[in-house]
């Protein structure tokens, strides 16, 4: 029955081992960072055995970083329930326009409605520096700078066209004659949007929508010039790291784990739906 | 005389530039079962989609029981509809797909239950109601889609192609439980096939329909013994009906042709068709095998069925001819044999256009109808 040959099960086993190692090394390796003072991780040559240390999630949590110099204040918790408070609401604005959105896209075609589509689409190839010159402007006219309001409004530059695109695909693969049925079974078409047509595209909203808090979450150009401190997420507080007396790795290490473990759970959890998400609904022509 | 129950009136429907339906008329009367015949693309689907309000025509209109439903969503038309993929809900049970065609009504969840076991028994998927869409075999789905259509009691029941998708066992079981299931009913039905056995067996009226237009409608026996052309000749029947090119000749004892240098007479008048091109179908059911008299032709293969005898034979000009006989009739052996032509089931067609030359009315058919 197993026509691979020990040869061809060992090489590939190779072959994966390097993939693993690859990808996988540098976030072992900022896990490893995480647990050492800055003079550990700086010795040369680099070596795998130290004392493991929680200073540094210990700093992060307090907020207090302190170096041989000086002692700051970071506010990291308070840039990480910014990170979430963003994201969820940005995922949670762009699920409720882009799914029914998306819906209309794949049922009804309309005049102008692959137009419209595209030009959704086409936010995404504009680098996002073009956009956000013009909009500061606005945005300090109209009070939206430095307002979450603001921020989930420019994260749907993200999220949006994510979803509507991935979504639009789960709902074109649903039989519109199941959707006829039922109709015919004396529905109206909102209730069977609701009862046939979300549940059965229920997979593909999941992954967008995951996919959409990744990069929600992942954003770091509109949130820094956008926020001020109070309401910046994680990717620009970090920066604060970066300070006079020199760059605290073994803090910033702690803080890319604890920045990373929320949407690393999520993806973990929603790996199956992820990857029937991308195969099915984003690549389907 | 019972009232015409569901009408339609000069439908026409095309996509992107392409006509599907081309001024479709048709009427059904009240507890009527109208078959719509064709082959795949004439348009059947996308009539019984009209019907049913998923598809809205570009003009006509659609009446059922006096009333215009021409710009009435499906959930308001009163209809029941099986498909031909099914289309079952596959996020819900077998009960809960049935269930969902009363739901939208005002009605206890015991009344939803008691008719959902009614009709569940009566299709035989009692002990099914529970399973996915995706545990059911191919026959207890296409069972759940019409316990489904069934389920409302609905004043016009669309039967897209049900059997297609099962096996064929199945098809010969349900073929024969199913005239008898839908009268019961009452409803107006109409049901799409492309298997002509199934649109005898099921329809009062058959509609033929190619290209989107409606090319014969009438009883199977019209359809099978006066087709409108060649097309629908061959179409109906197993096997297919012979066409043979002839040019009748007319004497004094009428219109006639010659198969095997034999004279072949056919039944009735035919005023102005001598000497024209013509096509003379005859059905192999209508040919037997003779001692005397009747054409020479070469039997050139037998082949056996269970029911029926099929065998293909040539004429002297080596053209070709099917014959078939119940299984019991013997097959004369050696291969020159005589042929004998019952002459009412001769049909004759246009050569140029295909369709049927019908024989002009005299006394003599008024009789036989009488």
């Amino acid at each position: 029955m197993d026509h691979t040959s020990f040869l061809e099960r060992w090489f590939r086993r190779v072959a994966l081992s390097i993939i693993i190692v690859f990808f996988m090394f540098p976030i072992f390796w900022i896990v490893l960072m995480s647990f050492q003072t800055n003079e550990t991780i700086l010795r040369s040559p680099p070596s795998m055995s130290f004392t493991p240390t929680l200073d540094n999630y210990m700093a992060i949590i307090a907020g207090r970083l302190d170096s041989n110099v000086a002692s700051m204040g970071i506010d990291f918790v308070n840039n990480l329930m910014n990170s979430i408070i963003l994201s969820v609401c940005s995922v949670a604005v762009a699920l409720v326009l882009g799914v029914p959105a998306a819906y209309a896209f794949a049922r009804h075609k309309f005049r102008g409605s692959e137009d419209i589509a595209f030009t959704l689409l086409s936010f995404r190839f504009a680098p996002p520096l073009l956009v956000l010159l013009p909009l500061t402007l606005y945005f300090q006219e109209i009070g939206l700078a430095d307002t979450y309001l603001g921020l989930v409004w420019v994260y749907q530059l993200i999220c949006l066209p994510l979803i509507l695109w991935i979504v639009r695909g789960y709902f074109e693969d649903i039989s519109p004659d199941i959707e006829y049925a039922y109709r015919i079974a004396g529905h109206s078409w909102f209730s069977t949007f609701r009862k046939i047509a979300l549940p059965l595209a229920g997979p593909g909203i999941a992954a967008a929508g995951l996919l959409a808090f990744i990069f929600a979450w992942n954003n770091f150009i509109f949130a820094l010039v956008l926020a001020s401190a109070d309401k910046q997420p994680v990717t620009v507080g970090a920066l604060a790291f970066v300070t006079a007396s020199g760059i605290q790795y073994g803090q910033i290490a702690a803080a890319i784990v604890l920045s990373i473990a929320p949407t690393l759970a999520l993806a973990l959890w929603a790996q199956r739906y992820l990857v029937e998400g991308l195969s099915l609904g984003a690549v389907k022509g | 005389m019972r009232m015409e129950f569901l009408e339609l009136t000069s439908l026409s429907k095309s996509f992107s530039g392409e006509t599907v339906l081309d001024e479709v008329s048709l009427s059904v009367q009240e507890g009527g079962t109208l078959v719509l015949f064709g082959k795949s693309g004439a348009g059947k689907t996308v009539l019984l989609r009209s019907i049913a309000g998923a598809i809205e025509p570009d003009d006509g209109t659609v009446v059922i029981d006096g009333e215009d439903v021409t710009s009435v969503p499906p959930e308001y038309r009163g209809i029941g509809m099986a498909f031909q993929n099914f289309a079952l809900f596959p996020h819900m049970t077998a009960y809960d797909n049935i269930a969902s065609s009363l739901t939208s009504k005002r009605m206890s969840a015991s009344e939803i239950r008691t008719k959902v076991d009614a009709v569940a028994k009566l299709l035989k998927i009692e002990h099914v109601l529970s399973h996915a869409p995706k545990a059911l075999s191919n026959g207890q789905k296409q069972r759940t889609a019409l316990a489904r259509a069934l389920v409302s009691e609905p004043r016009v029941l669309l039967l897209d192609d049900p059997l297609r998708n099962v096996d064929a066992k199945l098809r010969f079981e349900m073929r024969l439980e199913l005239p008898r299931l839908l009268a019961d009913r009452g409803a107006t039905i109409i049901y799409v096939t492309q298997d002509y056995k199934e649109a005898m067996a099921l329809g009062d009226r058959i509609a033929v329909l190619d290209q989107g237009k409606i090319v014969q409608i009438g009883s199977p026996d019209d359809i099978y013994r006066r087709p409108a052309n060649t097309q629908i000749a061959q179409l109906f029947g197993d096997p297919t009906i012979n066409l043979l090119d002839v040019v009748p000749k007319e004497d004094d004892r009428g219109l006639h042709a010659f198969l095997s240098d034999q004279r072949v007479d056919f039944h009735g008048k035919f005023p102005g068709v001598a000497g024209r091109d013509c096509i003379v179908g005859l059905r192999p059911e209508a040919l037997s095998f003779t001692e005397t008299g009747g054409f020479p032709v070469t039997i050139e293969a037998v082949t056996p069925f269970n029911e029926k005898t099929v065998t293909l034979v040539t004429t002297l000009r080596g053209r070709e001819i099917l014959l078939s006989q119940p299984a019991q009739d013997p097959v004369p052996t050696g291969p020159k044999v005589n042929l004998q032509i019952a002459a009412r089931d001769a049909i004759l067609f246009d050569r140029e256009t295909g369709n049927r030359i019908a024989p002009e009315p005299d006394g003599n058919r008024v009789e036989e109808a009488a």
